[in-house]
């Protein structure tokens, strides 16, 4: 009691009741003090939004600005050479400047596919191996190291598959361009694995043992029971898995930046080079005036990404609790 | 089907499997072994200890490690007590049913999606743009920017914003790792809601805590894009001498490197050394992290 008492601080009460008054005043605070600054994950989210999407509402404002670029100019077809038929066109610095966002979300979209073609599959079927097959002291080693690749700075990836796997896919496949989608999109799936890894097995371990169990008493085998009674029902936390991993691969930006060859060209060939949204921004900010168009449509693509992965992140965050929630029905 | 053919199928799914979780355990292997090949040649305590010459063909890494490790340092400084507190708030104070800790649950989850890249724009719009120039507006001569340009201080706040989640999920796993009977007994004794905290639930959980402050470091230590327009630099001659001040770091000067270099020949081996000590740097700390945890986890799930 008395370290208690000395606690509360030079000049103690003398009565027992205003110590005890004292002492709610400063629980109160306490707990007043933490439940505010609980609060910044809230204010982070909003100012983001708010602060990325200021510097881009000049795009609908400025008269300025709306000489060079408008909605229309960024998502529909123009003419941008006389006789030509109209097309997409992301050229930004030049005498007129062509704002298309078409060949950066097609780009963005085709190193996606690629990186999810792999990862999605990978992950998944590395997770099912880990939560079902893998016997116990396997799996206590293999977690951390699916997990470590997730701490490899997205820098040291770009750099991988810039310098190491653009050489072996061209090898392989003899691509005209050695910085491509493909090349990109691996270098991606890189990243995106241990996302998708480290979450579906987080969904196959809470499927509750007696799932198992009964699958096994009825005659089924190991990989029946693993297929067809454990991957069924963790699979909203498995979709929210390859969610995650869909949200991850569209923002992230220095593995694309320095893999992808950066050109936009408006093309489904995956062997041509591309530039995505996040790439486009790290590699144009630093050249532009602040306050112009450019700059402008630059924040209007955060926006973009912010919105993009804010509904993923919403999807998959119903799709957990959809499981946790099918999950807590079956231990009732 | 009979039972040998499906055991036969089933063994082959397994197989299947089996071999997704080799080749990502392979490609780790083969890109940590590349690195150490290429860089382990050059690597050399004049190379930690130099600043890069001849147009960065030839010297060392000093002050991207330098400027590395002080941005960690101040992002370790600016998110540790928010996070810590907030994961306090979350597990210790809220209710269960409390409306505002499922907001900040469901805003620390979308924090941790946000693209890396768009924190860099926040950076430049929040920091620079709106309190650096305010700042400038108030304190400095008119025309002249101390603030609203980049700078070490902004870089590291953006960076300690993206690490919040980080620190929050870790820390709250940890005070959930502390068992409900000892703040039962230390509340028995008459000790308040906060003195509990501070002498028996904070102690109990700081290897988690710690653990999350690590991961954080590593993170943090490792992201470039969010960095890229609030405080890093080509190349500076100078170590950083101010908050205010702009600043050379590793995984930025990989990036230099490796896509900037007037000759690509002459860089190949200060690239992969760079990339080499970045690696160590953020591998031993989630090694470190990895390690505290699965043996608080053991601790935890042997019932202590």
């Amino acid at each position: 009691m008395k370290a208690i008492e000395a606690a509360g601080g030079a000049g103690a009460p003398r009565t027992p009741r205003a110590a005890m008054r004292r002492r709610q005043v400063r629980e109160g605070l306490i707990e007043a003090v933490v439940t505010l600054v609980a609060l910044t994950g809230i204010a982070a989210v909003v100012l983001i939004f708010v602060f990325v999407a200021r510097e881009a509402i000049p795009l609908f404002t400025d008269p300025e600005i709306a000489k060079e670029v408008d909605l229309g100019r960024m998502f529909l077809p123009r003419v941008t050479r006389a006789g030509r038929p109209p097309g997409f066109i992301w050229q930004p610095v030049g005498a007129i400047p062509k704002y298309s966002m078409i060949p950066l979300l097609l780009g963005t979209l085709k190193v996606t596919i690629v990186a999810m073609a792999v990862a999605a599959p990978a992950g998944v079927a590395a997770a099912l191996f880990t939560s079902e097959f893998a016997p116990p002291r396997l799996k206590e080693v293999l977690k951390p190291t699916i997990e470590l690749l997730a701490g490899i700075p997205s820098v040291v990836l770009g750099f991988f598959a810039l310098m190491v796997m653009a050489t072996w896919l061209q090898t392989a496949f003899g691509f005209s361009f050695r910085l491509n989608a493909v090349v990109a999109g691996l270098g991606l799936a890189l990243t995106i694995v241990p996302v998708v890894f480290t979450v579906s097995e987080d969904a196959l371990a809470a499927v509750p043992r007696s799932y198992r169990e009964a699958s096994l008493a009825l005659g089924a085998t190991r990989w029946e029971t693993a297929f067809r009674v454990v991957l069924p029902a963790a699979a909203p936390g498995v979709l929210a898995a390859i969610v995650l991993g869909f949200g991850r691969a569209i923002g992230e930006t220095m593995i694309v930046l320095m893999a992808s060859g950066n050109a936009a060209i408006t093309s489904w060939s995956f062997g041509e080079s591309v530039r995505t949204l996040p790439a486009t921004i790290a590699a144009e900010m630093g050249e532009v005036v602040v306050g112009g168009a450019h700059y402008a449509v630059l924040f209007f693509i955060g926006v973009e990404l912010f919105v993009f992965t804010f509904v993923l992140n919403g999807l998959a965050a119903w799709s957990v609790r959809r499981l946790v929630r099918r999950m807590s029905g079956a231990a009732a | 089907m009979s039972v040998r053919s499906r055991k036969a199928v089933g063994g082959g799914f397994a197989l299947l499997t089996g071999a997704a979780a080799a080749l990502v355990v392979l490609m780790l292997a083969v890109i940590l072994l590349d690195v150490a090949r290429g860089g382990a040649g050059r690597l050399s305590w004049e190379f930690l200890t130099a600043a890069p010459s001849e147009g960065m063909t030839a010297g060392g890494i000093f002050p991207a490690i330098y400027g590395t490790a002080v941005m960690t340092l101040v992002m370790t400084v600016a998110v540790m007590p928010v996070g810590v507190m907030t994961a306090i708030y979350l597990h210790e104070y809220a209710p269960p049913t409390s409306r505002l800790a499922a907001a900040v649950r469901v805003a620390v989850t979308n924090l941790a999606g946000v693209p890396s890249i768009v924190f860099g724009l926040f950076g430049l719009g929040f920091f620079i743009q709106f309190v650096g120039r305010g700042l400038d507006r108030v304190f400095s001569e008119p025309g002249t920017l101390r603030f609203g340009q980049p700078a070490l201080l902004w870089a590291s706040l953006t960076l300690a914003i993206l690490t919040l989640p980080v620190v929050i999920v870790a820390t709250e796993e940890a005070l959930r790792a502390v068992p409900r009977d000892h703040r039962d007994a230390s509340l028995a004794l008459g000790a308040t809601r906060s003195q509990t905290l501070a002498r028996v639930v904070l102690p109990g959980a700081l290897p988690g805590i710690l653990t999350g402050a690590i991961l954080a470091v590593a993170r943090g230590a490792g992201e470039v894009a969010p960095i890229l327009f609030t405080g890093v630099a080509y190349f500076l001659p100078d170590l950083p001498t101010s908050p205010f001040s702009q600043f050379m770091h590793l995984g930025y000067h990989t990036y230099v490197l490796a896509t900037q270099s007037p000759d690509v020949e002459a860089t190949r081996p200060l690239l992969y050394a760079t990339v080499l000590v970045l690696l160590l740097l953020t591998f031993a700390l989630n090694l470190v992290a990895i390690a505290i945890r699965t043996r608080t986890r053991r601790r935890a799930a042997a019932g202590h």
